[in-house]
């Protein structure tokens, strides 16, 4: 409790206001608002089409909300609606300072390119022209996300769903954003590749202390990450808390459902 | 002009209003270096790649007084070069021929001739795909937006791709280029031997893809870098041999295979630079006893 007060005088990371998107009669997401502390975990569960993804697309400006503004930190200017953001400033903050790791893999990996030049490429794309230091920072990730640096120069359709998980985790990380957004990290792993997984992103999440927004309809992945959480449903935030807190205590009746949905092994 | 009105063509094939539309690509193209402007390319009596986005241009910059040249690996008589020439001969009656520096418009495939090129000079190269990142990203959606906002680090994972595999940078043709400081382009498949000459060059380089429909250029005097890293500087290719015929150790050489017993011979692949050495007295290994131009006796001669 200690460290989320402390927080809480810290200035805020990101923050969304009624954030609202529809497609066509459908609801996507609606009225959602939170704020996001620098280092802080939120996670957002909830069933499938209960708008999770929606939200993750409008609050990484993938997506344009219908109402609501969205408005993050950005290095040396402040407070900024990400909707008034140009595309290439946006196309930047998306290679520099945020990082999205999706579900699948090939969603976020060039699959064609090695374990070494997916690594590397955030960092040629940010004017890195050194081959030797690019190498050089590529087994420094890759030994830090637990992949044999043998590998480096294999490609990533060779690797395991979990390896392909954890390049894809480093190739986020490399140029140390300050956001990471995560759909669904460990989905389509089994159990002890999804324990180890997140066992390593918690370490790094709290060794480098970047701040995630992580989507799942997995509680237990949440209840190891988050440290805060929101349950949606039909495209409204229906209960949020400190993850603990919700998940031990819960007061909506459907997060009463979710949880008591979870098999106790 | 009597050769054209002969053939009934209009003067260089193309209508004017076809000629016109290209032109202003090429003004455009040539006011934004390296840039791909789309042009409506128009089917030529030619099969594509063979260079029918090199013929558009060249139709529409020739007149009356030019005098053509044309190259195909920089030689004068391989088939695609002697088409495109005759083409031109008979559509629009200009003049040929097979000096470089007397040549007002010179039409290439994969070289830049090794003779200068000078002020009032134009170079049309033809280009098969003139995408340069289309092998990293298949979405011409995306390869627009990252040239409109020249994020080029894609280009940069390919050439670090093949120091890691071959230690060091393997591209040896259409060796990727930064036009002008501002534009990532493609040179066409040229050796990157060729690369250096781009730079700073005084004549009119024009790029035509004609299956693509794209067009670019560079203006004269206009900085073209080659890619590369600080720690694996950009290299052209090197030979240990001389040319066996002109004795060239400075022009790019074309391995020739001269029998079925491993014999072969290094010569220029530029055969008005080879030639015109010889006629000037420079005489290489096998090309002593050869007349000016005939290279092909020191092939025969080695079979008997």
């Amino acid at each position: 409790m200690s460290a989320a007060a402390s927080m809480r005088t810290r200035a805020p990371l990101m923050q969304a206001r009624s954030v609202t998107r529809s497609y066509g009669g459908n609801i996507g997401c609606r009225d959602v608002s939170f704020t996001l502390y620098p280092g802080e975990v939120i996670g957002i569960v909830g069933e499938s089409g209960s708008g999770k993804s929606t939200l993750l697309a409008c609050l990484s400006g993938r997506l344009e909300p219908d109402s609501g503004v969205i408005s993050y930190d950005m290095r040396g200017r402040g407070f900024v609606d990400i909707q008034t953001l140009s595309e290439p400033e946006r196309r930047m903050l998306m290679r520099t300072d945020w990082g999205m790791v999706h579900q699948n893999p090939r969603d976020g990996l060039r699959m064609a390119v090695s374990a070494g030049g997916n690594v590397g490429e955030r960092l040629m794309a940010v004017g890195a022209r050194h081959y030797g230091d690019i190498r050089g920072e590529a087994q420094n990730w890759l030994a830090k996300v637990e992949i044999d640096l043998e590998r480096i120069d294999d490609k990533p359709r060779t690797f395991s769903g979990g390896m392909q998980q954890r390049l894809q985790i480093a190739r986020n990380l490399v140029t140390t954003p300050r956001l990471v957004f995560m759909d669904e990290p460990t989905g389509g792993l089994d159990v002890s590749v999804q324990a180890r997984l997140l066992d390593l992103l918690r370490g790094l999440v709290r060794e480098l202390g970047i701040a995630v927004i992580v989507v799942t309809h997995d509680l237990a992945v949440v209840r190891l990450l988050a440290d805060r959480l929101m349950v949606m449903r039909r495209g409204e935030v229906v209960e949020h808390g400190l993850t603990d807190q919700v998940l031990d205590d819960p007061h909506h009746p459907y997060t009463q459902l979710l949880v008591s949905s979870v098999l106790q092994a | 002009m009597s050769g054209a009105r002969e053939s009934g063509y209009n003067f260089a094939y193309l209508d004017e209003q076809t000629k016109r539309m290209i032109r202003r690509t090429l003004l455009k193209a040539l006011a934004a270096p390296g840039y791909q402007a789309p042009f409506g390319g128009r089917e030529m009596p030619l099969a594509y790649g063979w260079g029918t986005g090199g013929i558009q241009v060249t139709a529409s910059v020739i007149g009356p007084e030019d005098v053509l040249k044309v190259i195909d690996q920089g030689a004068d008589d391989t088939t695609n070069a002697v088409s495109i020439r005759r083409f031109f001969q008979l559509v629009a009656d200009v003049e040929t021929t097979e000096a470089t520096e007397k040549a007002t418009v010179i039409q290439t495939r994969h070289r830049i001739p090794e003779a200068p090129l000078e002020e009032g000079q134009i170079i049309v190269y033809q280009v098969p795909q003139p995408e340069p990142l289309r092998h990293l990203e298949p979405r011409e959606v995306e390869t627009r937006k990252m040239h409109a906002y020249a994020e080029y680090g894609l280009m940069q994972v390919r050439l670090y791709e093949d120091i890691a595999r071959y230690g060091h940078i393997a591209t040896t043709y259409d060796y990727p280029v930064m036009v002008n400081g501002r534009y990532l382009m493609a040179p066409s498949p040229i050796p990157k031997f060729d690369n250096p000459k781009m730079q700073d060059n005084p004549a009119i380089q024009l790029f035509g893809a004609g299956r693509e429909k794209r067009i670019y250029a560079i203006p004269p005097y206009t900085s073209v870098r080659s890619l590369d890293f600080e720690d694996h500087p950009f290299r052209t290719q090197s030979w240990d041999q001389r040319c066996a015929l002109c004795d060239a150790d400075d022009s790019y050489l074309d391995e020739v295979i001269t029998d079925d017993r491993g014999g072969r011979m290094f010569v220029c692949s530029d055969t008005d630079y080879c030639a015109r050495r010889r006629a000037n007295g420079h005489v290489g290994a096998q090309g002593a006893i050869d007349p000016v131009g005939e290279k092909t006796d020191a092939l025969s001669g080695d079979a008997q």
